[in-house]
């Protein structure tokens, strides 16, 4: 359980994060949506310990993420941020291997072979496991990010922005992975994403931020209501059933 | 229709022309030799006195006022053209560039003419400032302040093959006296290739608004129609021949590019066209008073002016820096 | 990295009928390493045997510990700064060694100077070198919180901070002295001191056991701070107690041979593209022994084939500037 109290944070005279108070359970697909600037990546990144609060605290299975040695939260909750540059010419099978790196500390073991091996088939990065990074396109490469926070094999995982730079039909598969990652392994994802359609269409819960405060927090068919979104988006919203699941159009 | 031009009135730089008036006044009346300067405006002064005026002090004070002026607006051109705040003739290749161009003439062509000395170190300072320019547009760094960190380390190459030329053939002693500024040898006769500098500075004046576009990039400049790349090459004639004739003339002054500039940014903005009178006139402004501190701490004797400004450059440009930058986590 | 392609490339066009694993290729090295040594012993020694070993040797352990001082703080330096263009050196440390020295000079008179214990000058120069660093580390880094290159930004500019105070005092100085101060500004490895050797060594050492120990965690550095931190380093105390070791280490070896600022680069350069691992484990012996087999081989060669003899780090600064240009013209590094 990930359990966020009354956690605010500043830079300078702006509130970026506004006391904000919320339980993630185990289990689930928990989308965090908002306008630009509400506040989605630096709570993520405060979860994921990247930068630490100026009030409150968060816990990730009863540990204080700023108290508890990096190491144990590493066996616990992962977090792969919008912007990753690696410097060195790391391998695809390289980059997956690190995410062992809390377990063995770089030295591979035959488990951290098999879990490397599992990973790759499910991301079927397969064919690209000898290519460099900087041989990839932009959504081998996320996907190759993914499989390394997939090897670290954590209960909860966190993703900010995991379909950036993604075109539709990789944006589908990468959600239909983290959908099946989440039934079958059984783990937690938190991920912030922009399109509230993706949200809706693929998760269990949508938690709605707006000025670093949450507005909105329930299943998606709570979320898809045009009222609440007008509320939170300022656009004219209509909602129509796409096969079956609420679709939010709100161009024009 | 034709078109007329907004005119705007600046007041601030009426009341700076004002102050560095002064500051020109306080720079020619000190020295190891006392002047009245009120004895000289009255007529009263010694022939001897005048001789020192007119060989020695006005020649002086007018170098000290065109090197702050021209290096200061160089500054501004530099970071239009890099679009990077941290961009400067220090700290893009010029002056490291500009000094190999002079070291080279030295060894190869001894007896050469100061003029003849200036083309070959800004034919340097071009490709040397052109070079850095290219690398950041073929490798964008992430981080602002990497800019300036791979421009010195750049500079530093380049000071490495000066250093590697001029150990060889001793000449360890004059490439320090090009790259530390020093006003004390201008005299008559041995500064006027600063009004090279002077008019440079005219030119760039008078295309600000082009430097104002091209800061905004090449799509962007392009998108409003201007020809990019005729913009920058003209902004790299002017940043390198500007650079070329004082490092020549006078030496390097280091931060002067970089200082003025930014805090002018500061305080009125990126417009080009506003940003150029108040840099000339704050350039001027910073080396005279750093040339006045460096002659009135230790009489009789001088400390170089490059000393001074570095020291005090440093400072400002470190409180800058402090107080701008991003904070990381 | 695509800029150690060509090397990797140069390795692979090598006989293919042994297996080039790091392990093999560190072999290579340590033997090309020893040639060169035994080389650099024996050359010209006329049979002279009770001298040169000696004489010789001292210069050797001298260049050893240069060597691994800037191998190691290189590579660690590059490693957390992200950045393969950066080395230590520019944090303006060897300024503020040169205005150490010109400061003494100035009031003491190179003649004091001399007569002052070298060890106790030596730990004194680290000692200010050091605590200056790491003020400016806690105060920007640990206090402030700014990103790593604020940090060598404002290190730059301490360094030209130092650069014009030293340029003033030199100007105050006789010239007898100034060419006592030039001598000391240039790195030179025929004229280290026997006893400053013993305490470098150790510093050197013990730095570099330090680095040993974490160096699955630069690994994971390698990834970006965010990454990192995923995985569960603690990056605040590992960048610390990184960058602590790196400042020992270069002041380290400015104190003993003077500034160098781009041999850094080609030792790090050759170690990414020759160690065929992107693993610390074997790119940090591959840099101390390329650092070396550059030093002892350069000085070789310097020595005895062109008998020229002071110059060595001009040289190595010379072709470190090379390799920068180069690998900036490449492009991608950072």
């Amino acid at each position: 359980m990930i359990e966020v109290d009354n956690v605010t944070k500043r830079y300078g005279s702006t509130t970026v994060v506004d006391s904000v108070s919320l339980t993630i359970a185990k289990g689930g697909m928990t989308a965090i949506v908002g306008p630009n600037g509400a506040g989605k990546s630096t709570l993520c990144s405060m979860i994921g310990r990247l930068i630490p609060m100026d009030e409150g605290s968060i816990k990730v299975d009863r540990f204080d993420v700023t108290a508890t040695k990096g190491e144990r939260l590493a066996r616990r909750i992962s977090i792969l941020s919008q912007e990753n540059h690696v410097t060195a010419r790391l391998s695809v099978e390289d980059l997956v291997l690190l995410g062992r790196y809390p377990y063995t500390h770089g030295r591979t073991t035959v488990e951290d072979r098999e879990h490397l091996e599992a990973t790759i088939d499910f991301m079927e990065l397969g064919p690209l496991r000898h290519r460099f990074l900087d041989q990839l396109s932009g959504g081998q490469r996320q996907r190759a990010f993914v499989a390394m926070v997939l090897c670290q094999d954590t209960d909860y995982i966190l993703l900010d922005e995991p379909l950036n730079s993604l075109d539709m039909k990789h944006a589908v598969a990468m959600m239909k992975l983290l959908r099946r990652v989440c039934d079958e392994q059984q783990k937690t994802i938190v991920y912030v994403v922009h399109d509230v359609n993706i949200a809706s269409w693929y998760s269990d819960r949508v938690v709605a931020l707006r000025d670093g405060r949450i507005v909105h927090d329930g299943n998606p068919s709570s979320f898809m209501q045009p009222e609440v979104m007008e509320s939170i988006f300022e656009v004219d919203v209509v909602i129509r059933e796409v096969k079956g699941k609420p679709f939010a159009v709100y161009y024009g | 229709m034709t078109l007329r031009p907004v005119k705007s009135i600046e007041p601030g730089i009426a009341a700076s022309v004002v102050v560095v008036i002064l500051l020109c006044f306080v720079s020619i009346a000190i020295g190891a030799y006392s002047l009245s300067v009120i004895d000289l405006v009255r007529g009263d002064a010694e022939f001897h006195d005048s001789m020192v005026m007119a060989t020695s002090r006005i020649p002086r004070t007018l170098a000290i006022v065109l090197v702050g002026m021209s290096t200061s607006v160089c500054g501004l051109i530099m970071q239009m053209l890099a679009r990077n705040k941290f961009a400067s003739p220090t700290t893009a290749g010029t002056v490291p560039a500009a000094s190999l161009g002079i070291l080279t003439m030295a060894l190869l062509v001894p007896g050469a003419t100061m003029f003849m000395k200036m083309i070959v170190a800004t034919l340097f300072a071009l490709v040397g400032t052109a070079a850095f320019l290219l690398i950041l547009r073929y490798s964008p760094m992430r981080s602002p302040l990497a800019v300036p960190l791979v421009g010195l380390m750049f500079g530093g190459v380049l000071g490495s093959i000066a250093t590697f030329f001029a150990y060889r053939y001793d000449l360890l002693q004059s490439l320090s006296a090009w790259t530390e500024g020093d006003f004390s040898r201008v005299l008559k006769g041995r500064y006027e290739l600063l009004w090279l500098s002077a008019a440079l500075t005219v030119v760039a004046y008078l295309a600000a608004d082009r430097f104002t576009v091209a800061g905004l990039g090449e799509s962007f400049a392009t998108n409003l129609g201007l020809n990019y790349r005729r913009v920058t090459v003209l902004g790299l004639v002017i940043v390198a021949t500007i650079t070329a004739v004082n490092v020549v003339t006078v030496g390097a002054i280091p931060f002067l590019g970089l200082i003025v500039p930014n805090v002018i940014s500061l305080a009125i903005g990126d417009n080009v066209r506003r940003a150029v009178p108040y840099a000339a006139i704050g350039g001027a402004a910073f080396l005279l008073v750093c040339d006045i501190a460096g002659r009135l701490i230790r009489q009789p004797f001088e400390i170089p002016i490059s000393a001074i400004a570095g020291v005090i450059g440093s400072m400002v440009f470190l409180v800058l820096l402090i107080r701008e930058a991003p904070r990381g986590s | 990295m695509a800029v150690s392609l060509p090397v990797s490339r140069l390795a692979n066009a090598l006989p293919r009928t042994m297996a080039w694993t790091p392990l093999v290729r560190l072999a290579v090295l340590i033997l090309l390493l020893a040639i060169a040594t035994v080389a650099f012993m024996t050359l010209e020694s006329r049979g002279n045997w009770d001298f040169v070993l000696p004489f010789r040797g001292r210069k050797l352990a001298a260049l050893v510990v240069v060597g691994c001082a800037v191998a190691i703080s290189t590579v660690s330096f590059q490693t957390i700064t992200s950045n393969r263009l950066l080395t230590p050196a520019i944090m303006g440390l060897d300024s503020l060694y040169m205005f150490v020295q010109a400061l003494s000079v100035f009031f003491l008179g190179s003649a004091t100077m001399i007569m002052i214990d070298p060890r106790v000058r030596f730990l004194i120069e680290i000692l200010i070198m050091a605590s200056f660093a790491g003020a400016l580390f806690w105060w920007l880094f640990i206090r402030s919180r700014f990103d790593l290159h604020m940090i060598l930004l404002v290190g730059v500019v301490f360094g030209i901070l130092f650069r014009s105070l030293t340029g003033f005092v030199m100007r105050m100085i006789d010239p007898a002295e100034y060419i006592f101060l030039q001598d000391i500004f240039f790195a030179s490895f025929g004229a280290v001191d026997r006893t400053l050797l013993g305490i470098s060594a150790v510093l050197v050492t013990a730095g570099g056991l330090v680095v040993w120990r974490v160096q699955d965690r630069l690994d994971a550095l390698l990834l970006g701070r965010p990454m990192a931190i995923g995985l569960g380093i603690d990056y605040q105390r590992t960048i610390a107690l990184l960058f602590g070791v790196v400042v020992v280490m270069i002041a380290v070896s400015t104190a003993l041979v003077g500034p160098i600022t781009f041999m850094g680069l080609i030792v790090s350069f050759l170690a990414y593209g020759l160690a065929g691992s992107w693993k610390h484990r074997y790119v940090l012996p591959a840099s101390c022994i390329i650092a070396c087999l550059l030093l002892i081989g350069g000085q070789t060669i310097l020595e005895r084939v062109f008998s020229y003899n002071t110059t060595l780090s001009i040289v190595i600064e010379f072709a470190g500037g090379i390799v920068f240009l180069i690998l900036l013209f490449r492009g991608k590094y950072t």
